[in-house]
């Protein structure tokens, strides 16, 4: 039974065409379902994500929006009992099909996390790693360059220049968080998942990854899970609202937060859920 | 549960109070004001210039509850950060304490002149007043209960009854161009009382601006076609 009545069954609604066919859709998914054994995660959801536009997913704990971004780059395949269905497109090509290398889709969507994780490395090393691993680099000074270039990018560089080899466990929280970022961004992904990168800093710090965010957007294409609806409001472009699984409402993130066009979205931003 | 969800309440109660607080206080503001416009026509009517003195004296009371208004909506924007329907029932709080005042200012202007008009000769067209008066008093009516009940339909009701207003507006500023031609004596009077008819005739178009404003409220859309105006002078 379906929690919606007959008029909430075509989901998808009509504010602004949900597929932007005049933006680049980056990433396209398409009847996308998600399982963890028996529970259905991700109901039927299909969501253009558009090239170089911020793109945020909100919705209540649980409503699927953390495993929606995971399918973005194929993080669920580390779980055994997950089983995702339909397809997801990067540039036009299914990155479900068997002969994609998740690896090498993981370099061209980089991710970073809510809990920032820096290796227990050298600020330098934690961003040397993944170009060095993939072999993007073919000189020392290539190299140096990558990983001052991406300092400079995620905005940390002007901090630790006189302290790249300290470790990078010694940062602050929000530099930490930074420099998981510069290290996303030192393998030139293409795309940047962001999930709740926010949620363990302090609005000083949260402000600096937010300004990154604005900057970051010129480059790459962002998609960013928070629970923080005014983050969601100030960094994106595009809102997708989920919830209990299913894609409620995807518009103009100022079209969502003036005048949202499904009720459960605007019961859910204004504070009146559950 | 779910389907009247902008009608259910926040999860933060405190929320609430204050918007209701926020409803409660424009409303209160309209009934001020219309309750000023009856006392101002009511002054021209029973020649009582007291009466017209005291509604002139109030017209205070409606500007410090405009300020209330403007105080509550900064709080709330700075306080709740409010959003979709919440931002924009914060949003047209502003926009109709504005226009309630001006409905407010013209009440006085309408009592100013019943003093200056009581030191005069009766003349026979100031029985157009009241009537147009008795309309403005029940668009704000309607107008008020609209926006305290969200009712889409009476609002839209409401903004195109503003066409009587012109209609009556127009009559009457033809009765009294008459009445000044075949009696020049009248002209001081006549003159006040279609200054008068032009604040009631403006009163009627700050209801609409009310009633536009329900409308966004309520849709998050602007009222599309504007009304169509009978006369261009008016």
């Amino acid at each position: 039974m379906s929690l919606f009545a007959k008029d909430d069954a075509h989901l998808v609604t009509q504010g602004e065409p949900l597929l932007v066919e005049t933006a680049c859709a980056k990433l396209s998914a398409r009847n996308v379902n998600v399982f963890y054994g028996e529970k259905h995660a991700i109901k039927n959801v299909t969501l253009d994500i558009n090239c170089n536009e911020v793109t945020a997913l909100i919705g209540p704990s649980g409503c699927g929006k953390s495993t929606f971004l995971r399918c973005l780059n194929r993080m669920n395949d580390t779980i055994d009992t997950c089983r995702v269905t339909g397809t997801i497109t990067l540039d036009g090509e299914n990155i479900y099909t068997p002969k994609v290398d998740a690896v090498y889709l993981r370099t061209r969507v980089g991710m970073v996390f809510q809990k920032p994780n820096p290796f227990p490395k050298s600020i330098f090393e934690n961003v040397a790693y993944g170009p060095r691993i993939h072999g993007l680099t073919s000189s020392r000074s290539e190299l140096e360059s990558v990983v001052l270039t991406s300092l400079e990018r995620a905005g940390l560089l002007e901090e630790v220049s006189d302290r790249l080899h300290a470790s990078g466990i010694s940062l602050s929280g929000g530099q930490q968080q930074r420099l998981c970022i510069a290290r996303a961004i030192a393998v030139s992904p293409e795309v940047i998942l962001m999930d709740e990168p926010c949620s363990a800093l302090d609005p000083i710090a949260t402000a600096k990854i937010e300004e990154l965010i604005d900057e970051l957007q010129h480059n790459f294409t962002i998609v960013i899970v928070t629970h923080s609806m005014q983050q969601a409001a100030r960094v994106s472009q595009r809102t997708a609202f989920f919830h209990l699984g299913e894609l409620v409402e995807c518009g103009g993130t100022e079209q969502i937060f003036t005048n949202p066009v499904h009720r459960l979205t605007q019961g859910y931003i204004t504070g009146r859920f559950g | 549960m779910m389907h009247n969800m902008e009608h259910t309440a926040h999860t933060v109660k405190s929320y609430d109070e204050e918007l209701a607080l926020l409803v409660n206080t424009i409303a209160h503001m309209g009934s001020l004001a219309e309750t000023q416009l009856a006392s101002a026509v009511q002054a021209v009517v029973w020649r009582d210039s007291d009466l017209a003195n005291h509604v002139v004296a109030s017209d205070s009371r409606i500007d410090e509850l405009e300020q209330e208004v403007h105080k509550q909506v900064m709080r709330l924007l700075a306080l709740r950060q409010p959003v979709a329907i919440d931002l924009r029932n914060i949003v047209i709080g502003l926009k109709i304490s504005s226009d309630l005042e001006r409905i407010a200012d013209y009440a006085a202007n309408l009592a100013k002149r019943a003093v200056v008009l009581n030191q005069l000769p009766t003349v026979k067209p100031v029985a157009g007043v009241p009537r147009m008066a008795r309309l403005a008093q029940e668009l704000i009516q309607d107008v008020l209960i609209a926006y305290v009940e969200r009712d889409e339909n009476k609002a839209v009701t409401t903004w195109k009854r503003d066409e009587e207003m012109d209609e009556m507006y127009i009559s009457l500023f033809r009765e009294l161009v008459t009445y000044m031609m075949e009696d020049p004596r009248t002209i001081t009077a006549c003159t006040h009382l279609m200054f008068m008819a032009k604040n009631i005739e403006r009163i009627g178009d700050h209801v609409t601006n009310i009633a536009e404003s329900i409308h966004f409220l309520i849709e998050g859309t602007l009222l599309r076609c504007r009304r169509p105006k009978r006369d261009i002078s008016a």
